[in-house]
């Protein structure tokens, strides 16, 4: 395993260092990392980095297949379109997470901020999926074209609520799974709460099971059965707005 | 009963001498207005439908067929023209904002046509291209304040990425979904043949056309669609829309009817999803956001391919220009009000944003007295119409022109303004295999190549005439243009002189 000290070096340096890294060794640690930008932007299946400290924004830009595991906050962007790959975050991340992701898995420990999962889409197997352990903040799935959202709510306090407001504005296409309850005032027209299918609960119960993994978390108190599914009622939203 | 309100457009007139019913008119309107009586043995013709793009007109072997404008008429007004109240009457049946498509059509001053060109009498002898070299290439990139060489003579000087145009125009950005991909087809392989870059819009790149690479400029707006690593390497430069001038602040919407598999596998989505662009970026809320954009894009492409950043010609901005050359891009594009469109909202499209004619003159101006014009190529679009146009252009300060309209004008369309329907009878604007078919790229992409070269000569013979053998010698060159007719205000923001000063 390769390690390099990422302390007192520029994003782009640091991001030459780990292409050259990667030539050799697939498994890089990346240790002091503070700030810097773009780390894993389009690295292919194979490569394995973990992440001491605090990656800057747009980490796992357009990522193509690589798996970051980050021993610290995500920032903002974390996963911006991104086509595949792996992001384990052990602690928060910031707003736009999963921005226009096509495909892959983003797991965050705690909390996430605003418009998380942004025009997330999907494209044949390409279906993407964020597992946020704790809370998002508003817009969560806003534009949503595809793939998974699902929010699992743990360490909150009673009565907390598990989103913020404008849930799946503009959503029109894949799936926001909620372990509870959500006030419906939260959700946008676009979006409806329908039925768990089978499907659905296997893909919740492979989540919730690999957060348990990464995390080293006891998960066996959640139950897909209880989660809320919100949905587009549309896959064409707007196309009454419009004249002929 | 309701009574519907609307009346036609357009008149269809056929002359029962001349038509032999063949219903060939039948078979090519996609918008359904003739049909065949056999009763009667007459064709017919229903004017509600008609959208004047003379399909039938050309395609008539007895040329029996005539489109005219409606004659009926409302009481004369000037205020409450009858489009205006047409518009009333549509909105109150349907409830729905207006849509429509190409640049905007009102008589705003056209300010190319307020512009005169000089040229060498006596002194500065005038060049004749057929016979002495002219120099019509440029390269389009951010340029390095100064050039340095080592001892042996040798350029030290790291040059930035740079993209080489024989001819100072591109075919802007109209996405596979927009335009069929016949006319996609049709724009690489002319961009190709002639040297210089064609535009793949915000609908991906499809699988086929990777080939014409190094002629592709691709394009990542803000629904990122068709966007991954390869894509971004697959052109030679990616270009970041903001904006668009037939609605600027407005995203796209491509409807899931348009969303066939074969622009599914382009942009990546589902089969029948509606492709929503949204109004920003949301990951740009700042310079210092489109800053961390763009050089993710440089990031992702190794630091070899320029970026440009496109916007639409708003109020201000020159200083959005200055912005965006500090944010890093090689290449700023800037879009004026009469832009094209597959389709905008028509109070935007007709009433947001500034000609773009006075939007370049004023971000020249900006980037000049900033001392960064040369970091930065600017890139104009917005109805370029002609070869004078890009003169005057060049002279205003652009380094080239994008130009959309004129080439699909190029390869057959009628600017009926109804590409928004998905109908387009010339198989440019529709995703229709029955339509698109009618556009063959065999010949389509040579009269693309007849209309640059064209126009090219026809450059090389005006700068010629005002003795100038390059045009990047021409670039900012003011004293070139003269107004007429044109206010003290006017001719400040163009900065020139009134013709006879």
């Amino acid at each position: 395993m390769k390690i390099i000290n990422a302390q007192d070096i520029y994003y782009r340096q640091l991001n030459e260092l780990v292409d050259e890294a990667v030539k050799t060794d697939k498994d890089i640690t990346l240790d002091c990392v503070f700030g810097q930008r773009y780390i894993g932007r389009g690295l292919p299946e194979g490569v394995k980095i973990k992440i001491n400290g605090f990656p800057g924004n747009d980490m796992a830009a357009y990522m193509d297949g690589a798996e970051l595991e980050i021993f610290g906050n995500g920032q903002d962007a974390v996963g911006n379109t991104m086509n595949y790959g792996r992001i384990i975050i052990h602690g928060n991340c910031g707003d736009t997470t999963g921005y226009a992701m096509r495909g892959g898995e983003i797991y965050v420990e705690g909390n996430v901020g605003y418009r998380v999962g942004i025009h997330m889409k999907e494209y044949k197997e390409a279906r993407p999926v964020i597992v946020i352990g704790a809370k998002a903040g508003d817009f969560l799935g806003e534009y949503m074209a595809g793939g998974a959202l699902i929010v699992l709510g743990l360490g909150l306090k009673k009565g907390e609520d598990l989103t913020g407001r404008y849930c799946g504005t503009g959503i029109h296409g894949g799936a926001i799974f909620i372990n509870g309850k959500q006030d419906p005032y939260k959700y946008a027209k676009e979006a409806a709460q329908v039925e768990l299918t089978d499907t659905d609960k296997t893909l919740l119960q492979k989540h919730i099971t690999a957060f348990g993994k990464y995390f080293k978390k006891d998960v066996r108190q959640i139950n897909p059965e209880n989660f809320y599914k919100y949905a587009p009622l549309s896959n064409n939203p707007y196309s009454k707005m419009y004249s002929k | 009963m309701s009574v519907n309100f609307t009346t036609p457009l357009f008149k269809v007139e056929r002359d029962e001498n001349k038509c032999i019913q063949c219903r060939v008119c039948e078979k090519q309107c996609s918008n359904k207005v003739h049909s065949y009586d056999a009763e009667d043995d007459v064709m017919r013709a229903k004017d509600q439908d008609c959208v004047n793009c003379h399909r039938c007109v050309l395609l008539c072997p007895t040329g029996a067929l005539i489109i005219k404008k409606y004659p009926n008429e409302f009481r004369e007004n000037a205020n409450w023209n009858g489009q205006a109240i047409s518009e009333i009457y549509k909105q109150a049946d349907t409830g729905t904002v207006l849509l429509t498509s190409m640049g905007n059509p009102k008589p705003f001053t056209i300010y190319w046509d307020k512009m005169l060109l000089n040229a060498s009498q006596v002194t500065n002898p005038s060049i004749d291209p057929l016979r002495e070299p002219m120099e019509t290439r440029v390269l389009i990139g951010r340029k390095p304040d100064k050039l340095e060489y080592n001892a042996k003579g040798e350029l030290v000087t790291e040059i930035p990425p740079q993209i080489e145009l024989n001819v100072p125009i591109m075919f802007s950005a109209m996405s596979y979904g927009s335009i069929s991909r016949n006319a996609h087809e049709s724009l690489a392989r002319a961009a190709t043949e002639l040297g210089i870059c064609y535009n793949t819009g915000e609908g991906g790149l499809n699988r086929d056309f990777y080939k014409y690479g190094k002629n592709t400029i691709v394009q990542v707006a803000s629904g990122r669609f068709g966007v991954n690593k390869e894509y971004l390497n697959a052109g030679a430069a990616i270009e970041i829309k903001i904006g668009q001038g037939a609605k600027p602040g407005i995203g796209g919407h491509l409807p899931g009817r348009k969303v066939g598999e074969d622009v599914s596998a382009t942009r990546m989505i589902p089969i029948g999803s509606d492709a929503i662009s949204p109004a920003p970026h949301h990951d740009i809320y700042s310079i210092e956001d489109l800053r961390q954009l763009i050089y993710s894009l440089k990031e992702v492409s190794g630091y070899k391919k320029p970026v440009f950043v496109k916007i639409a010609a708003v109020h201000n901005a020159a200083a959005i220009a200055s912005g965006i050359a500090r944010a890093g891009a090689d290449v700023i594009v800037v879009d004026g009000f009469r832009g094209g469109t597959g389709a905008a909202p028509l109070r935007v499209r007709d009433n947001v944003g500034i000609p773009i004619e006075l939007a370049l003159a004023s971000i020249d101006e900006r980037l000049r007295q900033e001392g960064i014009r040369n970091q930065i190529s600017l890139v104009i679009a917005g109805s370029v119409r002609n070869s004078a146009d890009i003169v005057k252009a060049i002279a205003l300060g652009a380094d080239a022109v994008y130009i959309g309209s004129a080439a699909l004008l190029a390869i057959g369309c009628h600017m009926c303004m109804s590409c928004a329907t998905g109908k387009c009878n010339w198989g440019i604007a529709t995703q229709e295999p029955e339509l698109v078919k009618r556009l063959n790229p065999d010949i389509m992409y040579k009269r693309l190549v007849n209309l640059i070269s064209a126009w090219n000569h026809e450059i090389q013979e005006i700068i010629g005439g005002m003795g100038i053998n390059a045009i990047d010698s021409l670039r900012g060159n003011r004293l070139m243009l003269r107004g007429i007719g044109l206010t003290n205000k006017e001719l400040e923001i163009l900065g020139i002189h009134h013709a006879g000063e």
